[in-house]
């Protein structure tokens, strides 16, 4: 006898107190939102993983005592710190000088990241801050590095650098931090815009080829094609992504 | 009366060293916030030594954890009643000692603040990631076990736990030396006998502990251990300190012979100053021949003392062999180019050198505290005190096998 006039009250407790929350909601702050979905830049397409970003850099145009590919990596990464011990400063790309004892001949390149296709790094870190991103470069992501070095332990060409100290006067493009690990990252945010590497760039003897190594038109596929080159400690079966000439 | 006396200063002396433990480990905290506010640039590490004396200690701490509570699996996996006495205090060490393991190295992080981030992001192909996984679960295995060990209730599931908890510090310890085989870049790692050497390391080395520790609470409490106990337990230390004797020649044969690391190893054996004089002189005269002679030499075995200074030596012998191990192994610069000169500004080809600030060895010590307090604590609150029947150890001839 009662029952429909239970379900009438407990209908309109419902609607009630649906739509004074509504209303609630609705009065608490016009144009607030309680929960807001992030928004930061534009989402742009992402990396493909039909590119392979690579370089070939012929050493038998680089220069001994040239570092002009050095500098303009510090320019465009905001590597300007100096610390007392050299040994604690960040360096993502060195020149190197090679001498072979047997025969006296003398060699001097640039080293950097490798962007292995098989990074160790990547294998190692245990919050896989280090990434390799599906175009090849590989990256350390600076929000989850929690700067335990591993990766410095596994890299083979001492390509990776600890911050040692506070920083200032960053590039906002290419955040950087104290305790986490970094590294050459192919200057990334001017390849995301079609631009080269800064070392590409600013090499005067146009040492360094940069390219995407699967894209059989490009140049640097094209060289690789014809001519001989080397991957650095090719023995570790690595597969660089940066390959050197005449060495 | 006088006893009471005793009581009271036994008492006092008991909170005197618990502070004293508690101040060091609270130092260690102060140079550790000092090095995460300045930076590592106040440590001696750099981009060619990325791990220094922090992590000698840490993974000293965390390989002996694992090794100390080899003394309670002899008791439960293998049913000898001499050692299952002692498995509450093996299972107490190995548990704070692993926790300042994991203080010192999680307190050297360059971003000791991301803890949580290390939590929840896993890579498992990374053999640290592993160990992120391995070290709860150890805490988690020996809580369970110590419980059964501690709980009436909860006694019959000793050895199920028992077996649990063995099989999982093995696989710790693999961890922990797969932290160093598995990597391709330096000479002195990438070796498959570093895994297992690591495990036969924390055996001796936790067992070292185990009778350090021992022999204070004995003598705190005016006890001895008995003779034929500490007879056994002698002979085992010596039977693992020769067996890490025999890795370690394992380990530099495999460099010099069949990876034909021999620059390297003439450097560390040889030519490297510091890291020759350690290993001969730290880990082979000092941390391996003399403890062996104490242990095994009738004459000075019977010397009051000589087992405990052969414990403590065999300490003394890993430091020196982990500083080895792991400063030296990268100090000595990396094979790029084999075979060509090389040089660099960021010291290619150069040997480096390494000198530990003070604040990294307050850290580690820091760790030794926290464990000693802990440890402190732990005997005074709860039943971890060994209590030996010896007249049944006797009658069921566990004394004799």
């Amino acid at each position: 006898m009662n029952e429909p006039q239970d379900k009438s009250r407990r209908g309109f407790i419902g609607t009630a107190a649906v739509g004074t929350a509504g209303l609630g909601i609705a009065a608490l702050a016009p144009g607030l939102h309680l929960i807001q979905v992030s928004q930061a830049d534009t989402p742009t397409q992402g990396a493909s993983s039909t590119v392979r970003w690579g370089m070939l850099i012929d050493t038998t145009k680089c220069a001994s005592g040239c570092d002009a590919c050095v500098k303009a990596c510090n320019t465009e990464n905001g590597i300007v710190e100096t610390v007392k011990d050299a040994r604690q400063g960040a360096q993502w790309i060195r020149k190197i000088e090679l001498k072979d004892p047997k025969n006296g001949r003398e060699h001097s390149l640039p080293m950097m990241c490798q962007h292995c296709a098989n990074p160790p790094c990547v294998d190692v870190c245990p919050t896989g801050a280090s990434m390799k991103r599906a175009d090849g470069i590989v990256l350390v992501d600076r929000h989850i590095c929690i700067g335990c070095r591993y990766c410095m332990m596994a890299c083979p060409y001492k390509a990776r650098s600890f911050v040692h100290q506070p920083l200032t006067e960053q590039n906002p493009e290419v955040p950087r931090g104290l305790g986490c690990v970094e590294s050459c990252t192919f200057c990334v945010q001017r390849v995301d815009k079609g631009l080269k590497p800064a070392c590409a760039e600013a090499c005067p003897e146009g040492a360094m080829t940069f390219g995407d190594l699967n894209d059989p038109n490009s140049e640097i596929a094209q060289r690789l094609a014809r001519e001989a080159s080397t991957q650095v400690r090719a023995d570790l079966k690595l597969n660089t992504g940066v390959r050197y000439q005449g060495i | 009366m006088q006893l009471e006396q005793n009581s009271r200063t036994e008492e006092l002396l008991f909170y005197v060293l618990a502070a004293a433990g508690g101040l060091v480990t609270v130092v260690g905290l102060a140079a550790a916030l000092f090095m995460e506010h300045s930076g590592h640039v106040v440590t001696g590490m750099n981009n060619q030594v990325v791990w220094g004396m922090p992590h000698v200690f840490a993974i000293f701490l965390i390989v002996a954890a694992s090794g100390v509570l080899n003394v309670a699996s002899i008791g439960s996996v293998f049913g000898k009643v001499m050692y299952k006495a002692r498995a509450p205090l093996s299972g107490l060490l190995a548990l704070v000692m692993l926790a300042a393991g994991l203080m010192v190295i999680m307190l050297d992080l360059g971003r000791a603040d991301r803890l949580v981030v290390a939590m929840t992001h896993f890579n498992p192909s990374s053999v640290f990631g592993w160990n992120v996984i391995l070290y709860p679960g150890f805490f988690a295995i020996v809580g369970l076990y110590l419980w059964t060990l501690m709980d009436r209730k909860m006694n019959p599931y000793y050895k199920p736990a028992g077996l649990a908890a063995f099989i999982w510090r093995l696989l710790l310890t693999t961890g922990t030396g797969s932290i160093f085989g598995f990597l391709v870049a330096r000479q002195a790692y990438q070796s498959a006998v570093i895994a297992p050497m690591f495990i036969i390391m924390s055996f001796a080395w936790g067992l070292a502990v185990f009778m350090i520790v021992q022999k204070s609470m004995f003598a705190w409490n005016g006890m001895t251990v008995h003779p034929a106990i500490r007879q056994r337990m002698k002979n085992l230390l010596g039977t693992f300190v020769a067996a890490v004797f025999y890795f370690v020649l394992v380990y530099h044969l495999t460099n010099i012979y069949f990876a034909k690391q021999t620059a390297f190893e003439q450097f560390i054996l040889l030519s490297g100053g510091i890291f020759p004089t350690l290993f001969w002189g730290g880990y082979v005269f000092l941390g391996t021949i003399v403890p062996l002679l104490l242990l095994y030499v009738p004459d000075l075995n019977k010397i009051r003392g000589s087992v405990f200074l052969a414990a403590l030596l065999v300490i003394v012998g890993a430091f020196s062999l982990l500083y080895v191990f792991i400063i030296g192994g990268q100090v000595y610069p990396l094979d790029i180019f084999p075979g060509m000169q090389v040089s660099s500004s960021f010291f290619d080809g150069k040997i480096d050198s390494y000198s530990p600030s003070l604040p990294e060895i307050l850290l580690g010590l820091g760790g030794f505290g926290l464990a000693f307090t802990a440890t402190a604590v732990g005997v005074r609150v709860l039943k971890f005190m060994p209590q030996d029947d010896i007249a049944k150890l006797e009658n069921c001839g566990h004394m004799l096998d």
